[in-house]
């Protein structure tokens, strides 16, 4: 996917601009963050479990390497074939080829965010595949050739007026008059279409949301079932994951999935949590014939070690999307990548680089909700600030701004001369401000007088009334 | 009578709260450093003065270093770490000899408190006066309760008010309690709490100058709800929210004041107007 991260002032803009778009963040607002409220107020020891899984990802990410070979020893054991793939292109062309091996025609998809990160559709779609995907949301913006907006509710920014334009834009087969307005209708509509995809696949290609060392197993958590379908009916399953995605033991993934599902919407688990072992035994009932996992680092283990390693602990639950005010104003699509949001704008310019990207940290007040309700606490404020320093350190950042801060440090590292400006500054601004006490437009400050108003200072500063004051006293 | 007891050496970390009953006990006061904070100092002086007279009511001596200027965070949140520590480093000097540092900011105090031992931590040879410094600095309603325990002081202010809860105050200092305490026995005044009023008002420092439209989505939430609430008075512990939030309210052309709560609490309300409000008689 093409970047669009350094148009982000402007894609801001537009969303802010764009109803649909605004009524949908409107009502999203209102939904997880209170259900995950409620579910962390059911249970006392959250805050324990999250010191719990942190320590289980820091203990995992400290020894990657061990736990990433047992787990290939694992799925090897068990029938399975495992693939490292240092970037997306050799993800892509080993998926590709995969799936020539297999013959396959109709590929499934289930909802994976690596698919997203590699562009996987794309790519399959350009090599004459017809991928599919089958989690009701990706379902929905594929046919809209969209971007997820959201990393566990992709659609989330569509109104479902906009979702019936789209079904009946692309089921054609179907009589145009149907009725389209009950979700339910919609629901049943795309049931009915992927469940004839389900039956002719191929190849299913999942994410993983863990993979377990210690069993070569792969977790999904889905609350359609439709991974279950894309992983046991074709003939193939390609898991794509990434690197950091493994944990040491069962017992581990139990932690996390406590975590994962309270954080996300609210649920206690989701409602469907699928533990899946290499491809189908003599005696299985189901099952594909062929078992392959993709292991895709894409820059994650040059993050190991440095700044940005504690953000590897990330298990995208999406509770920083969730609650992040930011978010809440703009929607997925403004930060112009795969993964938005606070995890995004730390994620993104590490994956594909600070050049293009750094606006992304810049656009956040540093407001700390997101750390606050990240289950494996990951300080994503720091980071944010981090980057900026890389950012600045490089030369990065609106020229006006960087003269500004220097000319602001020099006046500020001399009381003196600091005092002798502010004082005469705002001297002025007093006297042009007493009348009405606050500015409505001011030269130079456009940048907050374009919304507000600016409220005009008292006229002296309270160093200069302080030492006058203190004069007097004694 | 100076003490001669070595137990009325200044041992600020020893622990919030002793080190005032030792002091009491030996009648010697504690020397407060006020952090004025650059928009208190430039903006509204009413509101240093109030701090000054609740810390003075707490039976403080209060200072005001005049080799402080800002605490850095503008330069330190836009990433220029070597511009922040040129700031940074005359804080560290000016309140050396002070037994707190006390700013009627959680923004600025917080920075000082959390960032400033991020900031330096290439630097070694400063980590003990950053870690002194970063102890003895507090948020001035967190001082008051938390170090000082100061009980309500009972007043009349009748108004139905709400409150913003700053995020930095809130999330780095846990400022949450302290202020809606000390106005708790302030007769007539409501506080009606608002559903976003732990949500971030958009300010955000140089944010809400570079992001504008994003910041004024976010401070119309805020606006949204303090409109919703009834509420004729915003109180806040930052000057930052405050302003962002009183001149998006005018803009809109809502009659809410708003203030700074320390203001209020010192029973100085009367002596400037709301901010971005005049007492010009037209």
């Amino acid at each position: 996917m093409q970047s669009k991260a350094h148009t982000f002032t402007a894609n801001a803009r537009a969303a802010l601009a764009d109803e649909p778009l605004q009524a949908a963040l409107a009502r999203f607002q209102g939904g997880f963050p209170v259900k995950r409220r409620a579910a962390i107020d059911r249970l006392p020891e959250f805050d324990a479990l999250r010191d719990a899984g942190k320590a289980i990802k820091d203990a995992t990410l400290a020894n990657l390497d061990i736990y990433l070979e047992q787990f290939e020893a694992k799925v090897i054991a068990a029938g399975g074939h495992v693939h490292w793939c240092e970037d997306a292109d050799a993800a892509r062309q080993t998926v590709i080829d995969l799936c020539r091996e297999a013959g396959a025609k109709t590929i499934t998809k289930a909802k994976s965010m690596i698919g997203e990160e590699i562009a996987i559709n794309e790519a399959l779609a350009a090599a004459g595949f017809t991928p599919i995907e089958t989690d009701l949301g990706e379902y929905i913006i594929q046919l809209r050739d969209e971007a997820p907006s959201h990393i566990i509710v992709p659609a989330v920014h569509l109104s479902k007026e906009q979702v019936a334009e789209s079904f009946r834009a692309h089921h054609r087969d179907l009589p145009a008059e149907r009725p389209l307005s009950e979700p339910q209708a919609m629901l049943d509509e795309a049931r009915a279409i992927l469940r004839q995809a389900f039956l002719t696949a191929d190849v299913g290609i999942t994410g993983a949301n863990m993979l377990i060392a210690e069993t070569g197993s792969t977790v999904l958590v889905t609350n359609e079932g439709n991974a279950d379908l894309t992983q046991t009916l074709p003939r193939m399953q390609i898991v794509i994951a990434s690197i950091e995605k493994v944990v040491p033991t069962l017992e581990d993934a139990a932690t996390v999935l406590r975590l994962l599902a309270r954080s996300a919407t609210g649920q206690e688990l989701s409602v469907y949590t699928t533990f899946t072992t290499g491809p189908k035994r003599g005696d299985d009932l189901d099952g594909p014939a062929a078992f392959h996992v993709i292991l895709l680092d894409n820059g994650r283990s040059r993050m190991l070690g440095g700044p940005f390693a504690e953000m590897l602990r990330c298990i995208r639950c999406g509770a920083c999307l969730n609650h992040c005010p930011v978010y809440s104003a703009v929607g997925g699509h403004a930060y112009g990548w795969v993964y938005p949001g606070p995890m995004g704008s730390v994620l993104t310019p590490n994956l594909i680089g600070l050049a293009g990207t750094s606006d992304l940290p810049n656009a956040s007040t540093l407001c700390g909700r997101c750390e606050e309700v990240c289950p494996m606490r990951i300080p994503l404020p720091r980071m944010l600030r981090q980057l900026r320093q890389d950012a600045f350190a490089s030369g990065g950042g609106p020229k006006p701004m960087r003269a500004g801060l220097a000319a602001w440090a020099f006046v500020a590292g001399r009381p003196w001369l600091y005092r002798l400006a502010t004082g005469l500054g705002v001297r002025i601004l007093g006297l042009l401000g007493r009348r009405h006490g606050r500015f409505r437009r001011l030269p130079g400050a456009s940048g907050w007088t374009a919304v507000r108003d600016l409220p005009a200072p008292a006229g002296r500063t309270f160093q200069a009334l302080w030492t006058e004051r203190n004069g007097a006293r004694r | 009578m100076p003490c001669a007891s070595d137990t009325c050496r200044h041992r600020p970390l020893i622990q919030p709260g002793v080190q005032v009953i030792l002091n009491r006990m030996h009648d010697e006061q504690l020397t407060v450093g006020l952090f004025v904070t650059c928009l208190v100092d430039l903006m509204r002086p009413s509101v240093g003065f109030a701090a000054v007279k609740l810390l003075e009511n707490a039976g403080c001596r209060v200072v005001v270093p005049a080799q402080q200027t800002c605490c850095g965070q503008p330069a330190f949140n836009s990433g220029a770490s070597v511009e922040a520590k040129t700031v940074a480093r005359q804080v560290i000097e000016a309140f050396r000899d002070v037994d707190y540092v006390v700013a009627p900011s959680g923004s600025c105090a917080g920075m000082i408190k959390t960032h400033y031992p991020e900031l330096f931590a290439d630097e070694p040879a400063r980590a003990a006066a950053v870690a002194a410094l970063a102890a003895k600095t507090y948020e001035l309603t967190s001082f008051l309760v938390d170090v000082l325990r100061q009980k309500p002081a009972a007043g009349t202010y009748p108004v139905a008010a709400t409150y913003h809860d700053s995020c930095s105050g809130l999330r780095e200092l846990g400022v949450k309690a302290q202020p809606r305490y000390l106005l708790s026995k302030l007769e007539g005044l409501s506080l009606t709490e608002i559903p976003s009023a732990e949500t971030c008002c958009g300010f955000g420092g140089l944010f809400c100058v570079k992001y504008t439209d994003i910041s004024a989505k976010m401070v119309d939430a805020k606006v949204d709800d303090i409109a919703a609430s009834g509420a004729k008075l915003v109180l806040g512990g930052d000057m930052g929210c405050l302003m962002n939030i009183a001149g998006r309210l005018q803009r809109r052309g809502l009659a809410v004041e708003v203030r700074h709560v320390a203001e209020v609490l010192a029973g100085s309300a009367d002596d400037a107007p709301a901010i971005g409000e005049s007492d010009v008689r037209p």
